[in-house]
C-alpha cells in the first residue's frame, strides 16, 4: 500500500475541498480536525508499521517515473529521522487546529485558513518523505504558496510586510538552489531516475563544483532554517503572522532546513560538507548568542520566542556540522524536542493574546495568582525551552555539546553559553508576566480552560516521557544518524 | 537561359495555405456580406474553422513526416518537425486570439472600435456604434498575421525571412490601432509600434544585403557553410551583417535594448490583440532565432556570445526592475514579457542542442499564461459613470478585492501570476526549468545565476498583484467602480488556459516527450 503516497495526499485533498466546496465552510473546524485527525492516525499506523531495528533503512519506498525527460521521481520513503519529523507535523496540525478554534468569526475566513493549513501540511510531509532531489526542490517551493497566504491574508497589521519579506527570503533561498539542482543533473548519472537521492549519493566531484553545489543547498536551507544572518523574515513573520502559522512555521517548516542540511548537503557533498563546516560552526554559533541576545532584548513575546529559535537553530546546526555520531543524533532530536517545546510556547503567547490583546511584556504582571495553571504551564514549557533536565530539550542539547566538543571545543563552549542565557531571557519574562503586584486590567484574566489544557499539556507530556526515555525517540534516530556520519567521514578518509 | 519550375511539396504547405486562403476568403466576405452582425458571424465562423483545420493539417504533417523533415521549398523552406512545432504554438495561439477577438459583452460590444478610420469622438463614431457596427477585419487580418508567423517560423532563407516578418507584421500594426475605448492611446501605440517596427525590418534588410554582399547567400544553410570556412580578415560584412539581422529578431522578440515598443503596443491594443500578439509574435521570432542560430550563428558563437549574454541580463534586469514600478497590469506584464525575452535568451547562451527542444516547452508555457492573463484582464471593467461598462480596469489599485468577486477569475489569473513567476506546480516552472538546464548544460551558470535572482525580484510584483486580489478589499468610495463583464468566451478561455497551466506544470511529460522530439532540424548543418 502507497501509505506515504496517502499521507500527503489525503491533506491536500481535505484542504483543497474545503477552499473550494463552500458547503463544508460552517463546519470548517470540525471538518479540518477530523481530516488532522485521521492523518495522525495514519501516522501512528506508519509508525506501528515501521521495523524500528532497520531505522537507518529508507522505508516504505515509492517509487514511479514522474518526468522522465528531466529525470524526475515520486520517490518517497522515509528512515527514522524522516518519521519522527512526520510524526511531530502529523501531532502538531490538530493541536494548532485547536488551539485556534475561537479565531474568525466568518465561517468562509475560517475555511480558507483551515484549509490552507491543512495543504500546508501535505507540503511538510511529503518534503520530509521525498527521495527525489527534484520532488523535494518542487515541494519546498510549492510550499511556499499557502504559507504566504497564511501569513498574508491572517494576522496582525504588518502581515503583507512579513509575507513579502517571507517570500523573497524564501524564494531567492529556492532560487539559488534551483541552479544547484539543474547542475547536479549534469553531474549525476543522468537518465529518468537522476534526481534520486540513492542515486546521486557517493558521487564525485571536482573539489569546487562540489563546493558550489553543496552552497547552492546550503543557502536554502540556512534561510529556511534560520541562521544568521539570513534569519531577519522570522521575527517579522512571528510578531504579525496568527499564532497558529507561526506555531507550524517554527516548529515544523523551519526544520524542512536542518532536515535539508542532513539529508541532503551531508549526504550528498561529504566533502564539501567538511570543507565549509568550520565557517558553518562559527555561523551557528553566533546564531545561538545572537539569537539569545536579541531574545532578552524583546518586548514582544512573539519576537522573544523566535529569536530563541534563532539560538536553538545555532545549536542544532552546530550538531549537525560537528559530523560526530552523537552530536548529529542529538540534533535531531532536537528538531523534535524544538518542535514540541517552541511550539507549545508559542502556543502559550497566543492564549495570553487572546486574553488580553497584547504581547507586549510590558503590558502583564502578577498573573500567577489570577491564572495559576496558566502560569505553572507556561513555566514548565519555559523550563523545556532553557533545557531543564529531564525535559526532551535537555536530553538533546547535551548530546549536542557532548558530540560537538571534541570536533570544536571553543565553538561549544561559547555555545553553552547560550544555555545560560536562555534561562536569563525565559526566568526574566516568567517573573514580568507572572510575579509581583498584579495590575489591576489583569485581575479578571480567565485560567486556561479545558480546551487549551488539552492542547499544550499533550506536548508537555510528550516533552517529559522524551526527557526521561530519551531511547523512545533515540532508537528511531540512531541508525539513521549513523548512515550520515558514516558518508562524511567514509569521504574523509579517502 | 531557362528556368526549371521549382519542386513544391505542396501538402507540407497546407496549414499555411489554409490559413492564408482563410484570410483571402475573409477580405471577400468583407465586401460581399452587407449585414454587419451576420459578417461578424460569418468572419468567426471562418476563422475558427480555418485555425482547427490548420491544427489538424499540422498533426497530420507531423504524424506523416519521414524522418527529419521535408525540403519544400529547396532552401527556402524546409518543414522539419521543430517547425511543425512552432506552427502547432502559434496556431494555437491563434485559436485562443480569435475566440478572445469574437468575445462580445451583453452590451454587444467587442473589443474594437466600430469604424477605424474615423477620428475618436467624431460624430460619425457615435453614429457607427449606435448601428451597431463591426469592425470585422480583424478577423482576416488576424489570419495574415498568423500565416506570416507561422512561415516565419518555418523560413530557412533570410530574403524569404524578410517577407515573411512583413507579412505578420504588418496587420500587427492595424490592429494594435484598432481599440474601441481609449483609442488615441491605441493609435499612438501603433504609430509607435509601426515606426520602430519599420525601422527594425530595415535593419534587417541591410543586414541581409550585407551578408549577400560578403556571401553571395542568402539561404541560412548555405551561409553556414561559408561560415564554417570563414575568414577573420574579410569578417567585418558578415559580423555587421549578421549583428543587424539578430537585432532585427531581437527587436520582435522585445529584449532591452529593442523593447521600447512593447510596453506602448501592450498597453495600448485591444487585449485580445495583446494577447494574440504577446503570446504568438514571440513564438514566431523565438522560432526564427533558433533556426537562425543551429544553422548559422553557431558558427560565430565567439563573436556573438558576449552579445547574447549582455541583451540577456540587460533583458532580466531591466523588465523586472521596470516592472516593479508599473502601475497598470498590461504594462507591469509588458515588462515581464522583456524579462521573459531575457529567459528565453539564456536558454540560447551557448547554443545548446537541447535548447530546440527547451524553447518550444517554454514558449508554450509563456503564451498559455499570456493568453489567459489577457483574457482576464479584458473582463475586468470600468463602469462609466451613466452605469455602462467601460473600458478595462488596467489600473493595478482596480484589481484590489477581485478575489472576493469572482473567486474563479481571480484564482486563473494567480495560476498564471504563479506560472510567469516560475512557481514549481506550474508550467512556467518546468519551463524555465529546461530552459535552465539547456544553458547550465552550455556551462552559461552565470547567465542561469542572474536569471533566478531576476526571477525572485519578478515575483515580487507578481505575488503584489496576487495580494491586491485577495488581501485587499475593494474600495467602496472610490469611483469609477469596478465590474466583472462576464462573458462565456472570455471566462473560457481563461479557464481553459489555468488548466493547461497547471496540466502542464504536473504533468509534463508528455508535452516534454514532443518537445523532445520537435528539437530537430532538418539541416545536416547541426553540430558540424
Amino acid at each position: 500500500m502507497p501509505i506515504l503516497t496517502i499521507l500527503i495526499a489525503w491533506p491536500a485533498v481535505t484542504g483543497l475541498l474545503l477552499l473550494v466546496v463552500p458547503q463544508l465552510r460552517a463546519w470548517a473546524r470540525e471538518f479540518a480536525i477530523g481530516a488532522s485527525v485521521v492523518e495522525l492516525a495514519l501516522v501512528v499506523a506508519l509508525v506501528a508499521a515501521f521495523d524500528r531495528s532497520q531505522a537507518g533503512a529508507i522505508q516504505f519506498s515509492e517509487i514511479h517515473s514522474w518526468i522522465p525527460q528531466i529525470g524526475a521521481s515520486w520517490a518517497l520513503g522515509v528512515n527514522g529521522i524522516g518519521l519522527s519529523l512526520i510524526v511531530l507535523s502529523a501531532l502538531l496540525v490538530p493541536i494548532v487546529i485547536a488551539a485556534g478554534w475561537k479565531e474568525d468569526d466568518a465561517a468562509p475566513r475560517r475555511a480558507q485558513y483551515l484549509g490552507l493549513v491543512l495543504v500546508s501540511e501535505s507540503f511538510m510531509v511529503g518534503i520530509f518523505a521525498a527521495r527525489d532531489v527534484f520532488l523535494f526542490y518542487v515541494l519546498f517551493e510549492a510550499m511556499l504558496i499557502p504559507l504566504y497566504f497564511l501569513i498574508g491574508s491572517f494576522g496582525g497589521q504588518q502581515r503583507r510586510y512579513a509575507a513579502v519579506k517571507f517570500l523573497i527570503y524564501s524564494l531567492v533561498g529556492g532560487l539559488v538552489m534551483l541552479v544547484a539542482v539543474i547542475a547536479l543533473y549534469f553531474q549525476g548519472p543522468g537518465g529518468d531516475h537522476a534526481f534520486l537521492t540513492m542515486n546521486l549519493t557517493g558521487l564525485t566531484f571536482d573539489p569546487w563544483v562540489g563546493r558550489l553545489l553543496f552552497l547552492g543547498f546550503f543557502v536554502a536551507f540556512a534561510i529556511k532554517a534560520p541562521l544568521v544572518p539570513v534569519h531577519t523574515w522570522l521575527p517579522s513573520v512571528a510578531e504579525s503572522a496568527r499564532v497558529g502559522t507561526t506555531t507550524l512555521l517554527v516548529a515544523i517548516l523551519d526544520k524542512v532546513g536542518t532536515f535539508g542540511m542532513l539529508t541532503l548537503c551531508l549526504t550528498l557533498f561529504p566533502a564539501a560538507s567538511r570543507w565549509a563546516a568550520p565557517f558553518i560552526i562559527v555561523l551557528a554559533v553566533i546564531s545561538v548568542l545572537y539569537g539569545a541576545f536579541a531574545a532578552i532584548g524583546q518586548d514582544n513575546m512573539y519576537r522573544l520566542v523566535a529569536f530563541t529559535s534563532v539560538s536553538h537553530f545555532g545549536m542544532i546546526v552546530l550538531g549537525i556540522f560537528a559530523f560526530r555520531q552523537t552530536s548529529i543524533e542529538g540534533a535531531t532530536f532536537y528538531m523534535v524536542s524544538h518542535g514540541l517545546s517552541t511550539g507549545a510556547l508559542f502556543l502559550m503567547v497566543g492564549f495570553l493574546e487572546a486574553r488580553h490583546g497584547t504581547v507586549s511584556v510590558k503590558a502583564f504582571g502578577g498573573l500567577q495568582k489570577v491564572v495559576p495553571v496558566l502560569a505553572g504551564t507556561f513555566l514548565i514549557v519555559g523550563l523545556s525551552a532553557l533545557a531543564l533536565p529531564g525535559m526532551s530539550p535537555f536530553a538533546s542539547e547535551i548530546m549536542v555539546f557532548i558530540g560537538a566538543y571534541p570536533a570544536a571545543k571553543v565553538a561549544t563552549i561559547v555555545a553553552i553559553l547560550g544555555v545560560v542565557l536562555a534561562a536569563l531571557y525565559i526566568l526574566l519574562t516568567y517573573q514580568k508576566l507572572f510575579t509581583g503586584p498584579t495590575p489591576k486590567a489583569m485581575e479578571s484574566t480567565k485560567d486556561l480552560n479545558l480546551r487549551e489544557r488539552l492542547v499544550v499539556w499533550p506536548l508537555i507530556v510528550a516533552m517529559l516521557v522524551l526527557g526521561i526515555v530519551p531511547a523512545l525517540a533515540l532508537d528511531y534516530l540512531k541508525g539513521p544518524s549513523a548512515g550520515i556520519v558514516a558518508i562524511v567521514s567514509q569521504e574523509a578518509g579517502k | 537561359m531557362t528556368y526549371p519550375a521549382p519542386d513544391i511539396a505542396w501538402a507540407s504547405l497546407t496549414p499555411i495555405l489554409i490559413v492564408l486562403g482563410a484570410a483571402a476568403l475573409g477580405v471577400l466576405l468583407e465586401a460581399f456580406v452587407r449585414v454587419p452582425a451576420a459578417r461578424r458571424i460569418y468572419q468567426f465562423q471562418l476563422s475558427i474553422i480555418a485555425v482547427v483545420a490548420a491544427l489538424l493539417a499540422v498533426v497530420w504533417r507531423w504524424v506523416a513526416l519521414q524522418g527529419d523533415g521535408v525540403v519544400v521549398l529547396k532552401s527556402m523552406i524546409m518543414l522539419d518537425r521543430q517547425a511543425l512545432a512552432w506552427q502547432f504554438l502559434i496556431l494555437i495561439f491563434a485559436l485562443g486570439g480569435v475566440l478572445l477577438f469574437a468575445d462580445k459583452g451583453r452590451e454587444g460590444e467587442d473589443a474594437f472600435t466600430p469604424l477605424g478610420s474615423v477620428a475618436p469622438g467624431s460624430a460619425e463614431e457615435t453614429v457607427a456604434r449606435a448601428k451597431g457596427m463591426y469592425l470585422t477585419e480583424a478577423f482576416p487580418l488576424v489570419l495574415f498575421a498568423t500565416g506570416g508567423m507561422m512561415l516565419f517560423a518555418t523560413v530557412n532563407d533570410l530574403l524569404f525571412l524578410f517577407v515573411a516578418l512583413e507579412l505578420f507584421s504588418l496587420p500587427l500594426y492595424i490592429l494594435v490601432a484598432l481599440s474601441r475605448r481609449r483609442r488615441l492611446l491605441s493609435q499612438e501605440a501603433s504609430l509607435k509600434y509601426f515606426l520602430l517596427g519599420a525601422f527594425s525590418s530595415a535593419i534587417f534588410l541591410f543586414g541581409v544585403a550585407l551578408l549577400y554582399g560578403a556571401t553571395g547567400k542568402t539561404g541560412m544553410y548555405e551561409l553556414g557553410g561559408v561560415l564554417a570556412t570563414y575568414m577573420p580578415q574579410r569578417s567585418v560584412l558578415i559580423l555587421l551583417g549578421v549583428f543587424m539581422v539578430v537585432v532585427g529578431l531581437l527587436f520582435k522578440i522585445g529584449a532591452v535594448p529593442f523593447h521600447f515598443w512593447v510596453p506602448d503596443a501592450y498597453q495600448g491594443a485591444p487585449s485580445p490583440v495583446t494577447a494574440f500578439m504577446a503570446a504568438a509574435t514571440k513564438a514566431a521570432a523565438v522560432a526564427a532565432l533558433a533556426r537562425l542560430s543551429y544553422l548559422v550563428l553557431f558558427r560565430l558563437a565567439w563573436e556573438l556570445n558576449w552579445i547574447i549574454w549582455t541583451v540577456a541580463i540587460a533583458s532580466m534586469v531591466f523588465g523586472t526592475v521596470l516592472a516593479i514600478v508599473q502601475t497598470d497590469v498590461k504594462r507591469m506584464l509588458a515588462y515581464s514579457s522583456i524579462a521573459h525575452a531575457g529567459f528565453i535568451l539564456v536558454a540560447f547562451a551557448g547554443f545548446s542542442p537541447s535548447a530546440l527542444s527547451a524553447l518550444p516547452f517554454y514558449m508554450a508555457t509563456y503564451g498559455l499564461a499570456t493568453l489567459g492573463a489577457f483574457a482576464v484582464i479584458t473582463q475586468v471593467r470600468e463602469v462609466t459613470p451613466d452605469g455602462a461598462i467601460g473600458a478595462e480596469a488596467t489600473r493595478l489599485g482596480q484589481w484590489a478585492g477581485l478575489g472576493k468577486r469572482s473567486p474563479l477569475l481571480a484564482v486563473s489569473m494567480m495560476i498564471f501570476l504563479l506560472s510567469f513567476a516560475g512557481i514549481p506546480l506550474t508550467a512556467g516552472f518546468i519551463g524555465k526549468f529546461v530552459a535552465f538546464r539547456a544553458a547550465i548544460e552550455a556551462g552559461a551558470w552565470p547567465l542561469v545565476l542572474v536569471a533566478v535572482l531576476a526571477s525572485a525580484a519578478a515575483a515580487f510584483f507578481y505575488i503584489r498583484l496576487a495580494v491586491l486580489m485577495f488581501f485587499t478589499d475593494a474600495p467602496t468610495d472610490v469611483a469609477p467602480h469596478v465590474v466583472i463583464r462576464s462573458t462565456t468566451l472570455g471566462r473560457g478561455v481563461a479557464i481553459a488556459m489555468a488548466i493547461a497551466v497547471i496540466v502542464l506544470g504536473v504533468f509534463p511529460s508528455w508535452a516534454l516527450e514532443l518537445a523532445h522530439s520537435a528539437g530537430v532540424l532538418l539541416a545536416p548543418a547541426i553540430g558540424g
